[in-house]
């Protein structure tokens, strides 16, 4: 096949700007290869770069006593104690969900596990944070379902728990959703693999599926801003096998058991490209690659379309030859390609043959030290305009109106089309809060949640990164654990915008901030930039993940509310109605500026919570819709009614920070209010859990009639 | 009790289904698909959840034309003990060990959530640790559990008492509300929810674990 020549047109379809082709330039010396401009674009591209946002992901926090691994591997790694680590990441796939929502969000779940069971861990569970534009669209709906059954096809089929997520609608959204998703897994710290090569004229060695023509260019695409052509971006969509990936992650489980493994590396974004370009740079090494040898499902693959395929299921690994056989006889039981496709050489070169032809000849260093490193301009988000006068509402109609929203209703039709419980050590799945599985085989549990309030950070990007921060740490809390550290998948729209890269820097601020104080180091990220739509972008959604341990099942907090136990509210309210979920639902106001999040309260009512565990028996953190939604869906989960003194809007929808509803029994309940008052913490008794009506003051609702609300109307809307 | 496990390469409940029999005093061994041949001396054969061939082609038509499947039949032949639960069920009905069909869910989603289970009958290994018509409750996990058979053959079930469990609100339209059967000589059973998921107090409830203690108890070697 006659490749094209190199132009003006080709270099900009590449996503490479005149100043970025003057410096390839003058790293090689001479006009590029059709497979090294692709190659180029596929290492400098944003996706895979972090061209824009390096300068700022590098002032974030990642160390910490119980990180083993923090970014720049392809999941962070944090001690759980006995030997054992929990390995998580979470990973956008928004673009390609957008055009393929099923398979888009399918390879999304797939991509994420892969990049912990590359580093020798089993994953145990999964999480899912999606947005989506208002309910109304046109396109909400066919993505809501695609989306959904996409991650549960790909989980589901792979058999990990999906023990939690989020799911927004802002009309923000509209144009572009965004599909994060998160994975972790159990490895023995002694037992974790890495990625950098060692030794020269190692055997690299390809794994897993076939190479096809699917996502050429998929990276590329991820990179961009979408317009009208959109459609045409279909066949950059990669498509998904469970199944394989399944049967992957058993064989490389088992090959790292044989000992034959140097490193490895997922072909995740840019595939073959990416992987190899990484394991030799990681080592210090140069890699040749001979693609007659690579495992390719289609005919007459090009040079070009193997080296940027972003076909599934695949791993690249630099094995120890003498261990050749034990490792191939592992990929034969599990039906999958084993292929010897190239080896590591002494020299800086990434050198690619097809049938003896040199096809690209590149110093390997290069290709991802000098990728380009911007500091975008950037202006600081104006503060807010004060929140002008919010009517009192009736609680009721406030609270109809907050439940009977997509945004807030109960999320049963989503998660219930996700395997929560597949290997049988998921304690409390997808409900109220974090979701909490053990560790098999030990007393131990992991508590995992996902979290940000977008509104708050197009607010006030810092103040709303911190806040993300914070509602993941309480809602860690919440179950009693003790929040480890963090992942952050960064979604924004486009940095060469000064107030999209505003946005950003405001919220990796805050984000920093909260980590350290907090102590919850990032271990590991994405970032996704350009989610706009012919130049509107989303709301900035920087999305926490958060991993926390409970050592042993007596310090759960699992809830079970019994009739008589007495509500607490800890922590102190304002009343701060600026950005709330009920100005947004039940008056149609985005306004004022977010909460402000006093690190230092967080900080010791989480303590006191943690603490006190023992004498809690349910715990939910308060967030959007504040206490009044709070004290809702404790009183819905336990089918027992609550009578709150106050009918004040400002009380009960104000979205304060740091503050929990706490249930324990009368008994306990006094217990706990005196340790708050040594603790120099705000505890105060609300009110009882009994009979079958929710009241606010004088008002009052059937607390069947609001459930029967809550469990519908997501279907209602989606379905 | 000698058990086995059988292991598909797409199996995700196989670890799951021995933890829980061993629980319960099983000695269990994992068997491979491949595998021609049974252990010798098996008291029970467990078939696990999963999607053991990615549920390609159809759920559990590819399983059902293993290596170790045809021993698997040969086995319950002979009558032995075998046990299916969800993907297991769906291979056992491939199989022929089972009748009926597993249908796409009424509606067309993957459904995991706990639900209520009638105990039909109390008559096997399986269930005599049950009372009968008493309701108990399982998670089921599944996007085609929607049991499926001919008017005649779902009669001659219920009237030879080969229902063992129905859905008190049947989440996937299942015919005749079926959640699990017998075969014939009631060692074999079939059932898309799965008890070995809620078989400890840190599953959130234990109605699964009399099925497992009541399998021991039946098939401890005299």
């Amino acid at each position: 096949m006659q490749e094209p020549a190199i132009s003006e047109k080709l270099i900009a379809d590449h996503g490479i700007n005149d100043e970025e082709y003057a410096r390839l330039l003058e790293i090689i010396g001479r006009e590029p290869t059709y497979t090294e401009l692709g190659i180029f674009s596929a290492m400098w591209n944003e996706h895979c770069s972090y061209k824009s946002s390096k300068k700022w992901l590098r002032t974030l926090p990642t160390e910490g006593p119980q990180v083993i691994c923090g970014p720049g591997e392809n999941a962070g790694i944090v001690d759980i104690g006995d030997g054992q680590c929990v390995v998580f990441k979470m990973e956008s796939h928004n673009h390609p969900s957008y055009i393929e929502p099923y398979q888009g969000a399918a390879t999304g779940v797939g991509g994420i596990l892969r990049d912990v069971f590359t580093m020798g861990a089993r994953p145990i569970a999964a999480m899912n944070s999606l947005s989506f534009g208002e309910v109304s669209h046109p396109k909400t709906k066919s993505l809501v379902n695609g989306v959904v059954a996409g991650v549960g096809g790909y989980g589901n089929c792979f058999g990990v728990p999906t023990v939690g997520g989020e799911v927004r609608f802002d009309p923000a959204y509209n144009g572009n959703c965004l599909v994060n998703a998160f994975a972790a897994g159990l490895a023995d710290t002694d037992k974790i693999f890495y990625s950098a090569a060692s030794g020269v004229g190692m055997p690299v060695v390809y794994l897993g599926a076939k190479t096809g023509r699917d996502g050429v260019g998929g990276a590329t695409m991820a990179s961009a801003e979408f317009d009208d052509t959109i459609e045409e971006k279909r066949p950059t969509v990669q498509v998904g096998d469970p199944f394989t990936e399944k049967r992957l992650m058993e064989a490389t489980l088992e090959l790292m058991a044989t000992g034959a493994v140097i490193s490895i590396q997922d072909m995740g974004a840019a595939g073959l490209t990416c992987s190899a370009v990484e394991m030799g740079d990681k080592g210090g090494l140069g890699v040749k690659l001979n693609l007659e040898d690579v495992p390719q499902r289609e005919e007459n693959m090009t040079a070009y379309e193997m080296m940027l395929s972003e076909s599934q299921e695949r791993m690249l690994m630099v094995l120890k030859p003498e261990l050749e056989a034990a490792a191939r006889a592992v990929f034969i039981k599990w039906d999958l390609d084993f292929a010897i496709v190239g080896e590591t050489i002494p020299e800086d070169r990434f050198l690619i043959l097809h049938n003896g032809e040199v096809k690209a000849d590149l110093p390997l260093k290069a290709l991802s030290g000098t990728a380009p490193e911007y500091d975008r301009p950037w202006v600081p988000t104006p503060k807010a305009a004060p929140l002008e006068d919010v009517p009192a509402i009736d609680p009721i109609k406030g609270l109809t109106a907050l439940i009977s929203s997509a945004n807030y209703a109960r999320k049963s039709w989503v998660w219930e089309q996700y395997d929560s419980m597949v290997m049988a050590d998921t304690v409390d799945g997808p409900r109220l809060g974090a979701g909490v599985i053990r560790v098999h085989g030990t007393d131990k549990l992991l508590a995992f949640t996902s979290d940000v309030t977008p509104r708050y950070v197009k607010a006030n990007p810092t103040e709303g990164g911190k806040q993300a921060v914070a509602e993941a740490y309480r809602n860690l809390v919440s179950k009693g654990a003790k929040p480890l550290a963090t992942t952050d998948n960064m979604n924004f729209g486009n940095p060469e915008k000064p107030e999209i890269m505003g946005q950003f820097v405001g919220a990796i601020q805050g984000i920093g901030e909260a980590c350290i104080a907090l102590d919850m180091p990032i271990v590991s990220g994405n970032v996704s930039l350009y989610n706009e739509t012919d130049g509107t972008g989303i709301l900035p959604t920087p999305t926490i993940g958060a991993v926390g341990l409970i050592d042993n099942i007596d310090q759960l907090i699992l809830g079970g509310i019994q009739e008589g136990d007495v509500a607490l509210l800890l922590g102190e309210t304002q009343g701060h109605l600026g950005q709330s979920a009920l100005l947004a639902e039940a008056f149609d106001r985005v306004e004022g500026d977010a909460p402000a999040v006093d690190l230092a309260t967080e900080l010791a009512n989480g303590e006191f919570v943690r603490t006190n565990a023992s004498l809690i028996r349910a715990a939910s953190d308060l967030s959007d819709g504040g206490l009044a939604l709070a004290a809702f869906e404790l009183a819905q989960d336990a089918k027992l009614g609550l009578a709150l003194e106050t009918d004040d809007t400002a009380q009960l929808f104000g979205e304060d920070q740091a503050r929990y509803v706490l249930v324990a029994t009368p008994d306990n309940a006094a217990t706990l209010i005196s340790a708050a008052k040594t603790a120099g913490v705000s505890l105060a008794e609300i009110g009882t859990f009994k009979g079958d009506t929710l009241s606010f003051g004088s008002t009052t609702a059937s607390l069947a009639d609001l459930t029967a609300i809550y469990n519908n109307s997501f279907a209602e809307q989606l379905a | 009790m000698r058990a086995a496990v059988v292991v598909f390469p797409g199996s995700n409940c196989d670890r799951d289904l021995a933890v829980a029999l061993e629980k319960a005093g099983a000695d269990v061994t994992m068997v491979w698909h491949k595998d021609t041949d049974l252990p010798k001396g098996l008291d029970f054969v467990g078939v696990p959840g999963g999607f053991s061939f990615g549920d390609y082609l159809r759920c559990g038509a590819i399983a059902a034309r293993s290596p170790i499947c045809r021993s698997v039949v040969d086995f319950a032949n002979k009558g032995g003990h075998v046990f299916g639960v969800c993907n297991g069920f769906q291979i056992l009905t491939e199989t022929g060990l089972l009748p009926g069909a597993l249908l796409q869910n009424a509606g067309l989603k993957y459904i995991c959530k706990n639900v209520g289970l009638k105990v039909e009958s109390t008559n096997s290994a399986f269930t005599a640790g049950y009372t009968a018509g008493s309701e108990i409750t399982i998670p089921v996990a599944h996007h085609e559990g929607n049991y499926t058979a001919d008017a005649e053959t779902v009669a001659m079930l219920q009237a030879e008492d080969r229902v063992a469990f129905t859905y008190t609100d049947n989440p996937n339209g299942a015919t005749a509300d079926i959640a699990g059967i017998f075969s014939e000589n009631r060692r074999v059973l079939g059932m898309m929810p799965h008890p070995e998921r809620m078989a400890e107090p840190a599953h959130g409830g234990t109605d699964g674990a009399p099925m497992f203690a009541s399998l021991i108890n039946a098939l401890i070697p005299a």
